[in-house]
């Protein structure tokens, strides 16, 4: 199992290497000239030629990755070009809204989807079937902003229950961390509801079909021990898969609504920073994004050995 | 093992049945039907826009900004000639006719649909095709494929855009690009599962040259599911563009795609909601609808998974 | 169940209500983030913004448009107007207690005239700036000019604002890295996290002037305790968020969200800067077709302001068409030169084109689409110089991308650019040698690159000439010139109301949005 785990870690650094590469070629190739967005309206062209000199975008291309890849082995994630902060100072201030929203979300789909997905097998074909999965297909197809303006029309416009926008750290109060939170984190939640209760509904109609289930029905088990001690333990590999990969995607879903609820979180960051051309910001952020990426799928294969006795390595 | 949905479990590797069975097995299926009914009503609208009473989807006019639905504006010919025209959606906030807009829109989207999707698919396809049978490059491919995958989805399509100047092109290039990986992973363990059947292997001792196994043995048993992640993909796009267009980094804004007709209503859409309503419900209507085909096509093709 | 989560709802709200009710707090939306502190190193307007709560000035513009001394106590003028003796007031410190020298004046006006074009029009003139002692200095001149008081008292970007000398020496093209100043308020450098908020508190030891403060003059009295500018970047959500009384201010919402703020009694729109803005089109004059200025001549009779104020402001309250080169409501405002221009006359613009062999190549149009008060500008600008025979092709991107694209001279098909459009603080372009477009001095000349040795020239004379009389005859000079040449157009002229809550009082009419003197109830 050490092993196993040793194999996979070294397995995820080519792939973070390949991002990083990926990620500096390409912001570096874009048209956008930082120097110039930073010299403002006066400037001349001399001025800005110094500013582009002064960050070093005037060395060649590869001059420059050679120095941002030995600093970031270093531990060093550079300044941003706007901010001028250290990055990592940076991103360690923008986690926390991130984080708090990502938990939140992925809280409600888990609750909700779970049991959805559950019932939904259970009663297989019947009305509350079809809604829940016509309800999955409909989560799939509403953008996720459209979601997030109409809430805020409904629930904190028309019926003033929440605040329409802001973030407030858990530090300065849980009613009001979690008062401005909940709008946000049932938007986003909407479509990891759909995406895991099809995945539940479809993992637990598998084991439902299996023999062993139908063992336990013939010697007369009680329903409810059969669904949840025997089909949804044995769904759960999927079902954790799904919910990892859920957790990935989330990165995109709050970059959407960091912006409508005005969050200051990673999902902002990145879209100011690429708006500004602040090639270290993105560069981090991406970095990391990928990191966290790589790593949950590293967590999910270390699950599925934990979850399923068959998978043996 | 891959972190992929087993949604797309490659399909077994029997011979593929006869397409008429298929073709009645999916009219017969009504999600399938409704599906395909709202897609195909699409298709139209987008087609025959200019027919359908619109007005030139980006002529701006200062003076009737922000109107709502069913007001009505005289409008002046070169000639002299007066019409009245009925902005059934209102006009948005240039004094453009939303109506008009979010026809147009349908083609453009649809087109962004059809395009991101049948181009991801046939690079995805070549890709994977050589990582499954060129062996020594699998590792290198799989590995590059790994790290585009890391990054995620909408911050790859958003450093793509800014890549390029933003246009309809670098749009559709930065949607393709994330669904790559997905595509070549699929297609890739389909060869490996494929290769391994014992009438692909002895077709391969009998000294079948590579062109023909390709053709005969494995391209079939990947239509199937190209198809189905084909839908997911378009259905996808859509959602894509929009999300773009919101954040300000999409498709030209005076171009009528749904996402930016709703970026561009966004900010009002406390007082006039019908920017953000009208081309909202048209773009559900069509991501549902394609939705709702790929699932159908999916249980159809694949009965495997049917039922899920 | 729903009877437990409207308790969970009411619990929340009065944890939240105890929250807001601390002290004196002001929460502003302001137009942008603060991501830049270094209000001599870049224009932006919102580091200006952020330059006039920490910092000082020596002189400031008061209501009426008359410099009068902020940071000077008394200065004397010698008879031949070339020597000027400065002496500071009693009492001036920097935030972290030491007193403000002289030698930190000297050191922060040098700095400034390195970047600002005034500046450095001024510094032709200067001779020398010697420090007499601690608290008095004296500026010698070469020949007489008015751009020193007014150069001191400029109120708008960059703003001669006064740091200590240590970190004014910073060279100019280097951000500072310290941000002490001597204004009425703080930058708490703890609580201040880009893309959220910055927070600035009061200074305690800043002692204002005693006569009321007019404009960016008069005593500038710190009247709440903290003042908090959240990075909002939602422009509805920011009205939003005023209307449910979770922030005090928005300093420019959105022209088509004033309707609903209008309608509400708890909101009161202050329309703080009378002179307003102005809306431009630059040329790039290096590359064809533009560097003919018969055809930035055919642009001025193809286009015309009222569409593209109606477009973008909308409302008549906020917006006036103003043909003039400086500023309508000002001492230069002059139509002189102006008739039968900007009318959208396509076929007199169609003869021009014609004359100059326009080939029908297309036009860049470079069009920004993520700020609210600009976007709407490049569809207008297309359509009418379609109409007036040119062929367009307008480019979208994020305003970063048109400023980095802007300054690039490379020919069209390698990137390059025709036409951009922008907008200019009125306070900005009062004058010749102020307003930045005008300078045609080639290749040293902000982007666009004018080239015209005669305005040069008479922008020499503008800068050179004390008598206000005279300044106007060489304003209208510049006007007849600018009518030949065409450096730039502008499209007309509009306002920016701050909107507040009720409870909010004492916002100053200037040129730029300041806090002290603001109130909360």
């Amino acid at each position: 199992m050490l092993g196993y785990i040793l194999r996979r870690l070294l397995a995820t650094i080519p792939v973070l290497v390949i991002v990083a590469v990926l990620v500096f070629l390409m912001l570096r190739l874009t048209p956008g000239d930082p120097a110039a967005v930073i010299a403002g309206d006066n400037a001349n062209t001399e001025q800005i030629a110094l500013i582009r000199n002064r960050l070093g975008l005037d060395q060649p291309i590869l001059t420059q990755f050679l120095i941002w890849a030995g600093n970031l082995l270093r531990g060093e994630l550079g300044e941003s070009f706007f901010f001028k902060k250290p990055i990592g100072e940076l991103i360690i201030g923008r986690i926390e809204p991130t984080l708090s929203l990502a938990f939140a979300t992925m809280l409600i789909a888990i609750s909700v989807a779970i049991p959805l997905g559950v019932l939904a097998a259970y009663k297989h074909g019947s009305w509350i079937d079809r809604i829940v999965m016509g309800f999955s297909v409909l989560g799939f197809s509403v953008p996720v902003f459209v979601i997030g303006y109409a809430l805020i029309y409904v629930f904190a416009i028309t019926l003033g229950w929440f605040p329409v926008q802001g973030y407030q750290p858990l530090s300065s109060g849980f009613g009001g961390f979690l008062q401005r939170l909940v709008l946000p984190a049932v938007t986003l939640s909407v479509i990891y509801i759909a995406l895991i209760a099809r995945m539940t509904r479809a993992s637990v109609l598998e084991v439902l079909n299996e023999d062993y289930i139908r063992t336990a029905r013939a010697k007369g088990q009680v329903e409810r021990k059969i669904l949840f001690r025997h089909a949804l333990k044995n769904a759960a590999v999927p079902i954790v898969t799904v919910v990892g990969i859920g957790i990935a995607l989330l990165i995109g879903g709050v970059v959407v609504t960091e912006s409508v609820y005005s969050i200051p979180g990673l999902g902002r960051l990145t879209v100011d920073a690429v708006l500004a051309r602040d090639y270290p910001t993105i560069q981090a952020v991406i970095l990391l994004f990928s990191g966290v990426y790589v790593g949950i799928n590293l967590l999910i294969d270390l699950a599925y050995s934990l979850f399923d006795p068959r998978i043996r390595y | 093992m891959s972190p992929e949905p087993t949604l797309l479990a490659p399909a077994a590797a029997e011979p593929a049945p006869p397409a008429r069975t298929v073709m009645k097995r999916l009219v017969r299926n009504p999600v399938v039907a409704i599906g395909g009914t709202v897609l195909l009503l699409m298709t139209m609208i987008g087609l025959f826009a200019p027919w359908l009473g619109t007005l030139d989807p980006t002529a701006i006019n200062p003076s009737t900004r922000n109107r709502l639905p069913g007001f009505e504006r005289t409008i002046r010919a070169d000639d002299g000639t007066a019409t009245v025209f009925k902005h059934r959606m209102g006009t948005d906030s240039l004094g453009r006719d939303v109506y008009s807009r979010v026809v147009y829109g349908a083609r453009v989207s649809l087109l962004i649909a059809v395009s991101v999707a049948s181009f991801a698919i046939a690079i995805g396809l070549v890709i994977g095709l050589v990582a499954g049978y060129v062996r020594p490059l699998d590792g290198i491919i799989m590995r590059f494929m790994d790290g585009l995958m890391a990054i995620p989805g909408i911050l790859l399509a958003i450093a793509v855009v800014s890549l390029f100047r933003s246009g309809l092109v670098s749009v559709i290039i930065a949607i393709i690009v994330p669904e790559i990986p997905r595509v070549v992973r699929v297609v890739r363990s389909i060869v490996l599962s494929v290769r391994e059947e014992p009438y692909v292997e002895a077709a391969i001792m009998a000294g079948t040259r590579l062109p023909k196994l390709m053709v005969r043995h494995i391209l079939p048993n990947t239509i199937a599911p190209l198809i189905v992640q084909g839908t997911f993909i378009a259905a996808s796009a859509i959602l894509v563009e929009a999300i773009l267009s919101f954040l300000g980094i999409g498709i030209p804004p005076e171009i009528p795609t749904w996402g930016n007709i709703m970026a561009e209503g966004r900010n009002l859409f406390r007082v006039f909601p019908h920017n953000i309503l009208y081309p909202g419900i048209f773009l559900a209507l069509t991501v549902l609808a394609v939705n709702m085909l790929g699932d159908g096509l999916r249980d159809t093709l694949d009965p495997k998974m049917a039922g899920r | 169940m729903a009877g437990r989560l409207r308790t969970l709802v009411a619990a929340c709200a009065i944890v939240a209500g105890t929250s807001l009710a601390q002290a004196q707090t002001l929460k502003i939306v302001m137009h942008s983030d603060v991501k830049i502190v270094d209000p001599i190193w870049t224009t932006a307007y919102i580091v200006r913004n952020h330059g006039y709560m920490i910092y000082d000035t020596l002189f400031s513009m008061d209501e009426a448009g008359n410099i009068k001394p902020q940071m000077v106590e008394s200065f004397t003028e010698s008879p031949d107007k070339l020597t000027y003796k400065f002496t500071l007031r009693d009492g001036l410190l920097w935030h972290d207690g030491k007193p403000v020298t002289s030698a930190d004046c000297i050191a922060s006006i040098t700095r400034w005239s390195a970047k600002d074009p005034v500046g450095q029009k001024l510094m032709t003139f200067v001779d020398t700036i010697t420090a007499d002692d601690a608290k008095s200095f004296t500026v010698k001149l070469k020949s007489p000019t008015g751009l020193l008081i007014f150069g001191l008292g400029k109120p708008s970007s960059n703003v001669p604002f006064m740091m200590p000398e240590r970190v004014a020496k910073t060279d100019p093209n280097t951000q500072i890295s310290e941000f002490i100043g001597s204004g009425p308020f703080v930058l708490k450098t703890d609580e201040w996290k880009p893309g959220d908020k910055i927070v600035y508190t009061k200074f305690k030891d800043y002692k204002p002037r005693s006569e009321p403060a007019s404009g960016l003059a008069g005593g500038k009295v710190a009247k709440v305790d903290r003042i908090e500018w959240l990075a909002v970047a939602d422009q509805q959500q920011a009205v939003n968020a005023l209307l449910a009384g979770e922030i005090d201010m928005v300093e420019q919402p959105a022209f088509d969200l004033i309707p609903l703020l209008a309608g509400d009694k708890s909101i009161k729109l202050w329309n703080y800067n009378p002179l307003g803005l102005q809306y431009t089109m630059r040329f790039n004059h290096t590359q064809p077709p533009f560097d003919n200025p018969k055809v930035r001549q055919a642009v001025t009779y193809a286009l015309n302001q009222k569409d593209f104020l109606e477009a973008t402001v909308g409302n008549p309250d906020y917006y006036q068409p103003c043909k003039a080169m400086f500023v309508c409501g000002t001492q230069l405002a002059s139509e002189k030169g102006m008739d039968g221009l900007l009318e959208s006359n396509f076929k007199k613009s169609q003869e021009l084109l014609k004359e100059a062999g326009y080939d029908g190549k297309p036009i860049v149009l470079l069009h920004s689409t993520d700020l609210q008060s600009l976007t709407n500008l490049g569809p207008v600008a297309k359509q009418l110089l379609e109409k007036g025979g040119f062929k367009v092709d307008m480019q979208s991107s994020d305003w970063q991308t048109v400023v980095s694209r802007r300054v690039r001279k490379d020919p069209i098909d390698k990137g390059g650019w025709n036409v951009m459009q922008t907008s200019w603080v009125s306070a900005d372009i009062l004058n010749p040698v102020m307003a930045g477009f005008f300078n045609a001095s080639c290749d040293k000349a902000a982007f666009g690159w004018p080239c015209d040795a005669q305005m040069e020239k008479l922008r020499d004379d503008f800068a050179r000439e004390p008598d206000p009389a005279k300044q106007k005859a060489i304003a209208e000079a510049v006007q007849m010139r600018w009518r030949e040449v065409v450096t730039h157009v502008h499209l007309g002229q509009y306002n920016v109301p701050i909107a507040t809550r009720t409870n909010v009082t004492g916002i100053l009419t200037a040129p730029a949005p300041v806090f002290w003197n603001v109130e909360k109830k």
